[in-house]
């Protein structure tokens, strides 16, 4: 909540002031002389401002509340230091006395040296503990007490304050549960920054990508790994496409086609791959082929439909100009329905690409060898979250450089797509 | 003179609830090699049809086409089309639009260059051959689709509206073309229209044809078209006799259409 609040002011504070900075250049060009923008949808044009100033945000909020070294403010951070409270018990004699914990907390991976107590006259012993961040202790108190056993025995109060079991006494940097089996459970104040197994630092993140772009990670090189997902899902729609395309046109041009097949695609089109995992491992096992009919079937009904939207699209007029000048069918074939289809094979591919890609990492979490899913989820097992947060923003930058190729290559080759 | 010879055409859809709609009936035309004909009617008259049966996409019910004494079956390169719009290849550049035809037919690329570089000029886009056809106007694409549909030297040039979608000063000018094109080819043409007006124009031939049936209801020959070919079309408008017989066509198209509007209401 706390983080939702943030942003949205980080959000309208930054509209104030980049809206207060730019209140001077007036953009030049048509939309500028529009008076008509709210609903114009052609006058939106993102703000170049607000994209560097979100990407920044993110960034700094992930750097203050991890404490990273790159972001000059942090969020209050987990109390790391000695502290100490005090505690009362009384005996089976009815005699109550206070004893003192001094506590050491120390960032998780220090090993500091507990502090020295002073011993007590009297039934009730000082104890001395260390904590970890983020942590708590159990302190059996009573245990250097004398006649613990006994059954009088009780701690009735810490820092001056009445106790009960089960219940929760704020002290000096944290707060104390007394146990049903009269103990003191100690919890250190954690702060609002995210321990690191939670939410690594960018600087770890960082630092594990080049650690393991350098040495690899499960036997395999950070570059094997998604060169692997990468292969997977440019094989397994290379044939999606290579079998779908085909019969997307058959579709389109024969009614016995069409037919046939209509139930089958419909059919198979909203069952999504993720729910074929199960099939295909047990028919074509964990490994490569597996995976690559996973993919060739994640792709392939989006194909078809593609193509055979491609050639249903068709203006009627351009076949019928085409035969009037004298084009055979193979000739219309080659020369205007399959380019004509090209703009919608397209769209189909950029859909069937992101599908794909998608797909083979849901895959790898499930079984695999190698591949960017399998990177993961093997760092999730032992509680490594810089490589998941690390496989994670690298499984994102190639999903978009993915639908950036794809979008590249479209204006390459169909650049009449939605212009006539 | 090769001639085309439209015979008793008839056209009946039957539809899927058991009635049927009788979009042409007993249609007798005769066009010699070189004339123009212009084709004039209230919507649902069954001009687009007559023109499909002819261009070959349709086959009528009854009757026959005869094209120099052979019968027409499908659509074929001695029939060329020129489309409202939309009709053109935006994978290709104007010269390819252009010469699509005579590359179906495997033309000597040599020759296939004369075509186009002759026809770019014909129709006055001599420096837009390498021009995407998506980066024309609309009047520049027409100009192209008239070059495409001549490259393939057709006997009859058939014309659905070909100037329909354009604005009236652009559609001015392409008459000029389309009269211009008319003379210095010497192709039969048969061009429908909605405007009463261009039909007068460019008609040297006018048929007015009347709805349910489709069927022939008055033909005109007129001389304006032969005007038209060397002298400016607005002074042709001016001339005698153009603005009686516009509108006498335009009573007839209206009584026409007030006919099937009453027949309609008092069916409803």
């Amino acid at each position: 909540m706390i983080i939702l609040a943030m942003y949205i002011a980080i959000f309208a504070a930054a509209y104030f002031i980049v809206s207060y900075i730019q209140r001077g250049n007036k953009s030049k060009g048509f939309n500028s002389l529009k008076t008509v923008t709210f609903g114009d949808e052609s006058a939106v044009v993102p703000n170049r401002a607000a994209a560097f100033i979100s990407v920044l945000t993110i960034f700094l909020i992930w750097g203050a509340f991890t404490n990273s070294k790159l972001v000059p403010f942090h969020v209050s951070g987990p109390f790391i230091g000695d502290t100490e409270f005090t505690y009362t018990a009384q005996n089976a004699a009815g005699e109550s006395q206070k004893g003192n914990v001094s506590i050491r907390v120390h960032r998780i991976g220090d090993k500091p040296d507990k502090r020295d107590v002073a011993a007590n006259d009297g039934f009730v012993q000082n104890d001395s503990v260390l904590v970890g961040a983020w942590r708590s202790k159990l302190i059996n108190v009573k245990r250097n007490d004398e006649g613990y056993k006994e059954d009088g025995y009780q701690i009735i109060a810490v820092d001056g304050k009445p106790i009960k079991a089960g219940e929760t006494v704020k002290v000096d940097d944290g707060k104390v549960v007394l146990t049903p089996k009269k103990s003191l459970n100690f919890t250190p104040k954690k702060g609002l920054q995210l321990e690191p197994i939670w939410m690594p630092s960018p600087e770890a993140v960082a630092g594990r990508f080049m650690e393991i772009a350098d040495t690899g990670y499960q036997n395999f090189g950070l570059w094997e790994h998604l060169g692997w997902s990468l292969f997977r899902v440019v094989v397994g729609f290379l044939i999606g496409a290579l079998v779908g395309i085909p019969l997307g046109y058959a579709m389109g041009l024969s009614g016995w086609f069409r037919g046939w097949f209509d139930p089958i695609v419909e059919f198979m089109r909203p069952v999504p791959p993720l729910a074929l995992i199960p099939l295909i491992i047990i028919w074509f096992g964990i490994w490569e082929t597996g995976k690559i009919v996973l993919l060739f079937l994640a792709s392939l009904w989006i194909m078809t439909i593609a193509a055979r939207a491609g050639v249903s699209g068709i203006n009627i007029s351009k076949v019928h100009a085409a035969y009037s000048l004298g084009a055979s069918k193979r000739q219309l074939m080659w020369h205007v329905i399959v380019p004509n289809s090209l703009p919608e094979i397209f769209t189909g591919a950029r859909v069937a690409m992101g599908v794909c890609w998608g797909t083979v990492v849901a895959a790898e979490l499930v079984a695999a060898q190698k591949g960017a899913g399998m990177m993961i989820i093997a760092a999730s097992k032992f509680q490594l979250t810089d490589i998941v947060l690390m496989g994670i923003i690298m499984i994102g930058i190639i999903g978009y450089g993915i639908d950036i190729l794809m979008r590249k290559t479209e204006n390459w080759l169909v650049p009449w797509k939605g212009k006539l | 003179m090769s001639n085309l010879i439209i015979e008793k055409v008839s056209m009946r859809f039957d539809l899927p609830d058991g009635t049927h709609v009788q979009a042409l009936k007993d249609i007798n035309l005769e066009l010699k090699t070189g004339e123009l004909m212009s084709v004039l009617g209230p919507s649902g008259c069954g001009k687009t049809t007559l023109l499909n049966i002819v261009a070959g996409f349709l086959a009528p019910t009854e009757g026959s086409i005869t094209l120099n004494n052979q019968a027409v079956y499908g659509p074929a390169s001695d029939r060329g089309m020129v489309f409202q719009q939309g009709a053109l290849f935006e994978w290709m550049s104007v010269s390819e639009n252009i010469s699509f035809g005579p590359r179906m037919k495997n033309t000597p690329p040599a020759r296939i260059k004369e075509i186009v570089d002759h026809l770019l000029t014909t129709v006055g886009l001599q420096d837009f051959g390498e021009k995407a056809v998506y980066e024309l106007s609309g009047g520049m694409q027409q100009r192209v689709a008239l070059a495409r549909c001549l490259a393939n030297e057709p006997e009859v040039i058939l014309m659905d509206e070909p100037l329909g979608a354009l604005d009236a000063l652009t559609r001015e000018k392409m008459q000029g073309l389309v009269l211009k094109l008319w003379k210095e080819t010497g192709k039969t043409i048969i061009l429908i229209t909605h405007s009463v007006e261009e039909a007068l124009l460019l008609g040297e031939r006018l048929l007015v044809m009347a709805p349910r049936p489709g069927r022939v209801h008055k033909e005109y020959r007129l001389p304006f078209a032969e005007d038209g070919v060397d002298q400016d079309l607005r002074e042709v408008k001016k001339s005698e006799g153009f603005d009686a017989r516009r509108e006498e066509i335009l009573s007839m198209i209206w009584e026409m259409e007030e006919e099937i509007m009453g027949r309609s209401e008092a069916s409803a």
